[in-house]
């Protein structure tokens, strides 16, 4: 793990002074979060591509996923890797950088430079860690909702994302509906199901469990619960696939060697992913700040801000949504999109909706799935005509 | 009325689906296709238009042109939908593949202050021809499809849908059967002229008398 160490502190130094613009605002104007706790000194790092139109008409917001960050269209400053979501961003992409002004910022909580349970507390000098207030889909909204202004954007032209960053998505048109022409929530759910609430417990316990962790300290004691963690991602990633998409890919197929082993080694191909999987993982993410984002996601229950009407949280909305979802998505199911989905004919908003024919699970809002390429390209093309910005 | 300025024209039937609806109101049309008929009436009528269709290509030209649209079908949505949500609800060329015709009747009655409903009629005398000297079950120039892989499975005819109507207690404010090429037949027909000449027929109804 001797590479893998170089990598992690590299991952806490973009914590700490990220490869991104920043926003940083001072306790002069604390960001109020839904806990109660004001948070201040607040900082958001974020990523721009494109340029913004004079008339600050043609700017698209994408909200990023549990563990992605602000690299969307660009190689990551840690890994190296392409940006996360490149067949849908980038030059003559359905989200082209070339027309729309392009704005990521990583999530309040996270790791890649916004303010997180890595950030330094200015109350002790150290990482916050378990200190760091507890954050939901709306405090990171809100926070985002200060970049924009920071931007001097009234109205974003297009907000779009997948799983977390569709929460933020369906948040945004709830809480600033004039400021949102069209949404884009992408295999996503209103609400945090039990089974996905399960498996968030299980990540983190696996974190807690790494003798490693000390109880959220790691940083100042030097530690770094790299096992949690990884095994953590590990079972996650086992639900953004789907049985059919590891099947094909590895079957009973063993790794490396023609018999079992007898032994614990990782005999099957799709153990040692898994392992690989994990090992990658660490070098980039903060253990707490998964804590802090499963948490996000699993206190999302949209309606239950509305007087547990979901269509409420919707009403007289302006918005334009094309909402998609996944065959094989069994972590945010068609059904989860379909209650948005009536939700928001039932508060009389402008809808399409997609389900998407692919066997790639939940991950496929990050693969090159045609038809959801075409469909967010006819979507955008569509709504940039609305809004005369085509 | 001078409905036809769209590039490609649209479809003669469709034309005549889009008369009876008024301008400026809300428009549910189900089973809409690749969105010929939802964008005929935004850009003609200026509604406010929305739709639902099965096919993932149907959806994908509908977003594409900008129309809302839901993937979805006439039997398992439609109770989704609130009492009187749009002026309109259309069904054009859909009804005889549906599994329950009377139900979707029902709750496009239900949601829409007017529903439209268009259906080829199996009583058209090409049809009854076939089956009578043929014998066998007719397939014609806009009914193409074999008795084996038609997704039509419940066909009517013209004064089957008058019957239906009546039974779920709509009133029929306005109706015209097409020949073949869309041309309206004589309004001063008899009705059992229609159902054996018209090719197809179009329904303006409302709930209640």
């Amino acid at each position: 793990m001797g590479d893998a160490r170089v990598h992690v502190n590299g991952s806490i130094a973009q914590s700490l002074s990220p490869d991104s613009p920043t926003l940083r605002l001072g306790s002069d104007s604390p960001l109020r979060m839904d806990s109660g706790a004001a948070l201040a000194p607040l900082t958001i790092a974020y990523q721009t591509y494109g340029a913004l139109d004079p008339a600050k008409s043609n700017a698209i917001l994408i909200c990023h996923a549990l563990t992605g960050d602000q690299h969307v269209a660009n190689l990551h400053p840690v890994t190296g890797r392409p940006g996360w979501w490149e067949t849908m961003v980038g030059p003559g992409r359905p989200i082209d950088t070339d027309r729309f002004f392009v704005i990521c910022p990583n999530v309040l909580g996270g790791c890649m430079g916004s303010s997180g349970p890595a950030s330094i507390n200015p109350e002790t000098g150290e990482p916050y860690g378990l200190d760091f207030p507890i954050v939901t889909i709306a405090d990171m909204v809100r926070a985002q909702a200060l970049l924009i202004d920071h931007l001097g954007i009234d109205s974003l032209f297009c907000i779009a994302g997948g799983s977390m960053g569709g929460m933020q998505v369906l948040q945004w048109a709830a809480s600033y509906p004039d400021r949102v022409f069209a949404a884009l929530p992408i295999a996503t759910s209103a609400r945090h199901s039990s089974q996905n609430i399960a498996f968030h417990e299980v990540g983190r316990q696996a974190v807690m469990a790494d003798p490693d962790w000390r109880g959220g300290r790691y940083l100042v004691e030097g530690a770094r619960p790299a096992k949690g963690l990884a095994v953590a991602r590990m079972a996650a990633h086992i639900t953004y696939l789907s049985e059919a998409a590891l099947h094909r890919r590895f079957g009973r197929n063993l790794q490396d060697r023609s018999a079992r082993t007898f032994s614990f080694d990782a005999d099957f191909q799709v153990e040692s992913y898994l392992r690989h999987q994990g090992q990658i993982f660490v070098e980039r993410f903060d253990p707490n700040s998964y804590l802090y984002m499963t948490r996000a996601m699993d206190y999302f229950d949209l309606a239950a801000d509305y007087g547990g009407s979901l269509a409420s949280a919707f009403k007289d909305c302006r918005t334009r949504f094309c909402v998609v979802s996944f065959t094989s998505d069994w972590l945010f199911p068609t059904q989860d999109s379909r209650a948005i989905v009536r939700a928001l004919n039932a508060g009389g908003a402008s809808v399409s909706f997609v389900e998407i024919e692919t066997d790639r699970g939940h991950d496929a809002f990050l693969l090159d799935v045609p038809d959801f390429v075409d469909t967010t390209r006819g979507f955008i093309d569509a709504a940039a005509r609305a809004r005369g910005i085509a | 009325m001078t409905l036809a300025r769209t590039l490609a024209p649209p479809r003669v039937d469709l034309l005549r689906v889009a008369e009876l609806v008024a301008p400026g109101s809300r428009v549910l049309d189900v089973g809409c296709g690749d969105g010929e008929l939802l964008r005929l009436l935004v850009e003609e009528r200026n509604v406010d238009g929305r739709g639902i269709e099965l096919s993932q290509q149907g959806v994908n030209d509908c977003v594409a042109k900008g129309l809302s649209v839901i993937q979805g079908d006439a039997d398992a949505d439609l109770a989704d939908y609130r009492n009187d949500a749009f002026d309109y609800v259309i069904l054009s060329q859909t009804l005889q593949a549906t599994r329950q015709p009377r139900v979707v009747l029902e709750h496009m009655l239900r949601i829409g202050r007017r529903a439209i409903v268009s259906a080829p009629n199996f009583g058209h005398w090409r049809v009854r021809a076939q089956l009578a000297f043929l014998g066998r079950m007719p397939v014609t120039e806009s009914l193409s499809h074999s008795w084996y892989d038609t997704p039509n499975i419940h066909f009517c005819t013209i004064a089957d849908f008058v019957a239906l109507a009546a039974e779920v207690g709509a009133t029929i404010d306005k109706s015209v059967a097409l020949h073949p090429r869309g041309r309206p037949l004589n309004p001063i027909w008899p009705k059992w002229a229609w159902n054996l000449l018209g090719e197809q027929a179009i329904f303006l109804l409302h709930r209640g008398g």
